[in-house]
């Protein structure tokens, strides 16, 4: 068995990119070992980075392929030999089969004698097929953003590829990835190692190699030693832990090839800040970890993670550095802040029409500025508040009129300007400051929210109409003027706005559906709500699907009997989800996709679908009209109550009577009469039961 | 507030001078020929001819020189101690970037008296772009004890033109580098001189604070927009009617090659880069809507891709 390395070295690659790379690399070297069966049974394929490096070691490689046979079957035996002689034809296949003519076989096979030929192709070595191929799987390696470096652009990679390591067992594969011929050296950490070589003797001396030159290349080691850095740090201070933030975790864990963490402090009158801005300047701008005290307030500390391990003067100087700069940043922060209290919320709506929202590409179109998107949005919330306020919920709507007229006035906030991805709650701490109360307030603040499917929904209802109106406003004016997405070009986030929407619908208890928050901009002079309701259909099947986990057959079947209700719809898909599980309802499953076929077919062959007056009935049928229309009562009062578990199995209970119908009635009945009265029967059924769902979409065993 | 223990480092910093000299000498020794700082106006040393023209073509070139960089709405009346209405740039261009670009970098750090092994360095991905020049690249801000010290680009466009070879742009900021490196909390107190026999310190405020002022003075209260306009007008049609000319000379095929290199590139890049300044005094005023500001940009980067072409095409006479 022998063992392979593949590292790539290369210039600080971003941290954002690493992980999926890394995988991918993974991947791609997995296949081709399978592809060419280069890996012996059980064999193990790792993976390792650094900001420097991309790695697969893997462990189990056959040195080469095996010999193999081949049976070449060429043209019949008559045409290739005359009179025993051979023709042009033998002489032909024999040439491409790479055998001579004397070694052409008679093979006999059901169609007759053809002419045969056995092939022995050997196989490769290990080492040839990785230098042959290993290039073109590195560089199709997909990255966000590419570079080119070497002259005449041979190739796009992320940063320019440094060196590489090949090495099977022992011996240094043949292969040039990027201009670069591998070798056995690789490289250490840059300052705690320096320039000199790391020579690599085999692949499994890998990883420990390279710890002796300082880099650890396991990803997970270096995310542990992190946390446990972190901690440790911590405990200096009494009774303080640092906040989570796995996003800023995985950030420090590919900026470093040798993790530490060192703990600063800043002066505590900047607590008077808002937290929201503290913690945005440290964790965005510096990427330190904020340290709170029990209380889950945040304390006048930080953290940092270093990429060095360095003696006691070395932590003096990179602490006091990094509370230098933070110190400078947060007096910035304060400058701002006082600098926006002299302009109030509400002096700042004229200047909003100079902040641009988008600018329609039509030649001579007029810039849509964020005055007009906020009296957009007024219009939109005003329709949306009637139809809440109709269905007697309650909620503040001055204050919700206060907070869609304000909402996008932080966006000429000096503070905004400077912490973009504050937007929002800026203004929601500017309300709350210039005396606007907690509900114009917080619906500021979560007008933004969901940001993504992972999160939560506003909190408030005044904050869930003014995400509702800001989102669909925004989808609908650039659909009106053909800004959809298309594949996988979204640049407007229109897909991620719509998800939010139906998240919000999903996750309050807001009584709208979706046509109604389309409509609400039916005020407005657009004219693009009928695709924008189709939009918002197909998002709401991928959040169903995608979001919530549902089989893709149940999203079908629920959303074929009504799409428009959200929560109707997950609760729908909860009931078919849990029901389908029993034998019953597969069989009903089945009994209806049959009954469509047979309606569909019915429908093509022109056949009459009523039942003519004086038609008797088979006792089948008869059965099954008895006992679906003691059923279709039952089952409509559930439904209508919303018991979706219950309705699907009294549902279930039609069985026998389906079973016996389809075992003993041919339904395409020869006799008009009987057949126009079977299908019917059968068509009343299939709209009788399929309210909650289309069963004939669910796939059976 | 638990105060760190200072290391001795500052007492042993280089001056604003001495750091200067220390990156010219550094770059010098590795080949790079030293020039003066240009003299038209620049938001950045990306913009001085020394860069913007020198990246294109295939000529190799290697090139240091301090720039300053005027950016009227950065301008604070010399009251912030971090933000200045002109700074200096150390702007180092190597083309082809050579294969250890990065340790070069790393020895010049160590070159202005940087213990590498005392502080926490990481190169944190960083693209740059700049729309008025069609120019781009990708790179890191170099970060060091949670500061950018240096911002380093592999530039791939120039002029809207696509480099071959591409070239290593290395930013050093001197005045936050300085500032750093002797700790002092405000650029202002940044010693630009020592005397060697009296030991007496010339700061940077002494040398720079008054013209902050009167800088932001200018540039936010005094400067006549009316009249920035008309200097910006002229200045493009200035440009704009070069630029016309030399499309006719490379256009005529009975041009010669030495009336094809009499074209005076140089003063048609300046004109553009008077452009540029204007705009951005302009903006400092607040005169430049969010609509008028996408189609300034647009005819500043025409005057900046019309120029890089005729420089490239008289490479090739």
């Amino acid at each position: 068995m022998s063992d392979f390395i593949l590292e790539i070295g290369l210039d600080e690659i971003p941290a954002r990119m690493i992980a999926q790379a890394e995988a991918e690399l993974g991947r791609r070297v997995t296949d081709l070992l399978t592809r060419e069966r280069l890996l012996a049974p059980g064999a193990k394929v790792t993976t390792y980075s650094t900001p420097r490096r991309l790695a697969v070691l893997a462990d189990g490689l056959l040195p080469g392929q095996d010999d193999t046979e081949e049976q070449l079957t060429g043209p019949s035996w008559k045409v290739a030999f005359k009179d025993g002689a051979p023709t042009a034809a033998a002489e032909a296949f024999a040439k491409k089969a790479g055998v001579p003519v004397a070694a052409l076989q008679k093979v006999t096979n059901p169609k007759g004698e053809y002419v045969g030929a056995s092939v022995s192709r050997p196989g490769r070595s290990a080492a040839d097929l990785l230098a042959a191929d290993l290039p073109r799987e590195v560089l199709a390696l997909y990255w966000a953003k590419n570079m080119y470096w070497r002259v005449g652009k041979p190739e796009r990679f992320v940063r320019p590829v440094r060196w590489v390591v090949a090495l099977l067992d022992s011996a240094v594969v043949p292969v040039e990835i990027a201009g670069i011929a591998a070798g056995n050296l690789s490289r250490g950490h840059r300052i705690l190692h320096g320039e000199a070589p790391v020579v690599i003797d085999t692949p499994k001396a890998y990883p420990e190699t390279l710890r002796k030159a300082y880099a650890i290349v396991d990803v997970a080691e270096r995310r542990n030693i992190i946390r446990k850095a972190l901690d440790k740090a911590t405990r200096t201070v009494p009774g303080a832990r640092w906040r989570e933030d796995e996003p800023l975790i995985e950030t420090v864990v590919h900026l470093t090839e040798w993790p530490s963490a060192l703990l600063g402090n800043f002066e505590p009158e900047y607590l008077a800040l808002p937290e929201e801005v503290l913690v945005t300047v440290m964790r965005d701008h510096q990427k330190y970890f904020a340290v709170e005290g029990p209380d889950g307030k945040l304390l006048p500390h930080f953290l940092t993670v270093l990429n060095i391990e360095v003696d006691e003067e070395g932590k003096a100087t990179i602490q006091h550095g990094n509370q230098k700069v933070l110190r400078a940043r947060f007096k910035d922060a304060r400058f701002f802040w006082e600098v926006d209290q002299k302009t109030p919320l509400a002096a700042r709506v004229e200047s909003l029409k100079k902040v641009t929202f988008f600018r329609p590409p039509a030649k001579d179109a007029e810039p849509w500025s964020y005055a007009w998107k906020t009296e957009q949005n007024r219009l939109v919330v005003s329709s949306l508040a009637a139809h809440v306020k109709a269905k007697e919920v309650a909620f503040d709507e001055a204050a919700l009129l206060k907070a869609t007229e304000l909402a996008k006035t932080d966006l000429t906030a000096e503070l905004v300007k400077e912490f973009t991805e504050l937007q929002g709650i800026i203004g929601s701490l500017y309300a709350e400051a210039q005396g606007l109360g907690a509900t114009v307030g917080r619906a500021i603040y979560s007008q933004y929210t969901p940001a993504s499917t992972d999160d939560a929904i506003p909190p408030t209802v005044e904050g869930q109409l003014l995400g509702l109106a800001d989102r669909i406003h925004t989808i609908v004016a650039m659909f009106g003027i053909g800004m959809e997405p298309t594949g996988s070009k979204d640049p407007f986030a229109l897909r991620r706005a719509a998800n939010a929407i139906v998240k919000i619908l999903a996750e309050s208890e807001l009584p709208l559906s979706l046509s109604d928050v389309v409509e609400a901009t039916a005020t407005l002079d657009t004219k693009a709500t009928d695709s924008a309701k189709a939009f918002l259909h197909e998002r709401l099947s991928f959040y169903l699907k995608d979001v919530r986990g549902f089989a893709y057959d149940v999203v079908s079947a629920v959303l074929a009997a009504g799409s428009d209700d959200v929560r109707d719809a997950i609760a729908r898909a909860e009931a078919l989800t849990a029901a389908r599980q029993s034998a019953d309802f597969a069989a009903i499953s089945a009994a209806f996709k049959r009954i469509k076929n047979i309606l569909h077919q019915a429908r093509e062959k022109g056949f009459a679908i009523e039942a003519a007056p004086a038609v008797t009935l088979s006792p089948e049928a008869a059965q099954l009209a008895a006992a679906s229309a003691a059923l279709a009562p039952q089952v409509a009062t559930l439904r209508q109550s919303r018991a979706y578990g219950d309705a699907l199995a009294l549902i279930a209970t039609l069985r026998p009577a389906v079973d016996a119908f389809f075992d003993k009635v041919m339904v395409l009945d020869p006799d008009p009469a009987i057949r126009g009265a079977n299908l019917a029967l059968i068509d009343q059924v299939l709209r009788g039961f399929s309210g909650i769902a289309d069963f004939s979409e669910i796939v059976t065993g | 507030m638990p105060s760190a223990t200072l290391s001795s480092t500052p007492k042993t910093a280089l001056t604003f001078q001495e750091l200067l000299f220390r990156l010219q000498s550094f770059w010098a020794e590795r080949g790079c020929i030293l020039q003066q700082p240009y003299d038209v106006e620049v938001g950045a040393g990306t913009m001085a001819p020394e860069t913007f023209l020198r990246v294109l073509g295939p000529r190799p070139y290697k090139v240091g020189y301090a720039q300053p960089s005027r950016r009227p709405a950065d301008g604070r009346y010399g009251e912030n101690p971090n933000r200045l209405f002109r700074h200096t740039q150390f702007q180092l261009i190597l083309k082809p970037p050579p294969v250890n670009v990065q340790e070069l970098y790393l020895q010049s750090l160590e070159a202005i008296g940087i213990d590498l092994s005392k502080h926490d360095l990481k190169f944190e991905e960083d693209n740059w772009e700049g729309p008025t020049v069609g120019a781009w690249g990708v790179g890191w801000q170099v970060m060091m004890d949670g500061m950018e010290i240096t911002q380093f680009t592999y530039f791939q466009q120039c002029g809207g033109l696509d480099l071959d070879p591409i070239c290593a742009e290395l930013t050093y900021g001197l005045e936050r580098l300085c500032a750093f490196m002797q700790d002092v909390d405000s650029v202002y107190d940044v010693v630009w001189a020592r005397d060697p026999e009296t030991g007496a310190e010339v700061t940077y405020g002494d040398v720079r604070l008054t013209e902050e002022l009167q800088y932001s003075v200018y540039n936010f209260e005094d400067a006549d927009v009316d009249r920035l306009w008309a200097h910006f007008n002229s200045y493009e049609a200035e440009a704009q009617s070069l630029l016309a000319k030399a499309n006719a000379v490379f256009a005529d095929e009975t041009a010669t090659p030495a009336l094809k290199r009499r074209f005076p590139l140089m003063s048609t890049y300046e004109l553009a880069l008077k452009c540029s300044n204007l705009f951005n005094l302009l903006d400092a005023r607040g005169a430049i809507s969010v609509t008028e500001r996408v189609g300034m940009i647009a005819r500043i980067r025409n005057l900046a891709v019309g120029v890089a072409k005729v420089y490239a095409a008289q490479q090739t006479v």
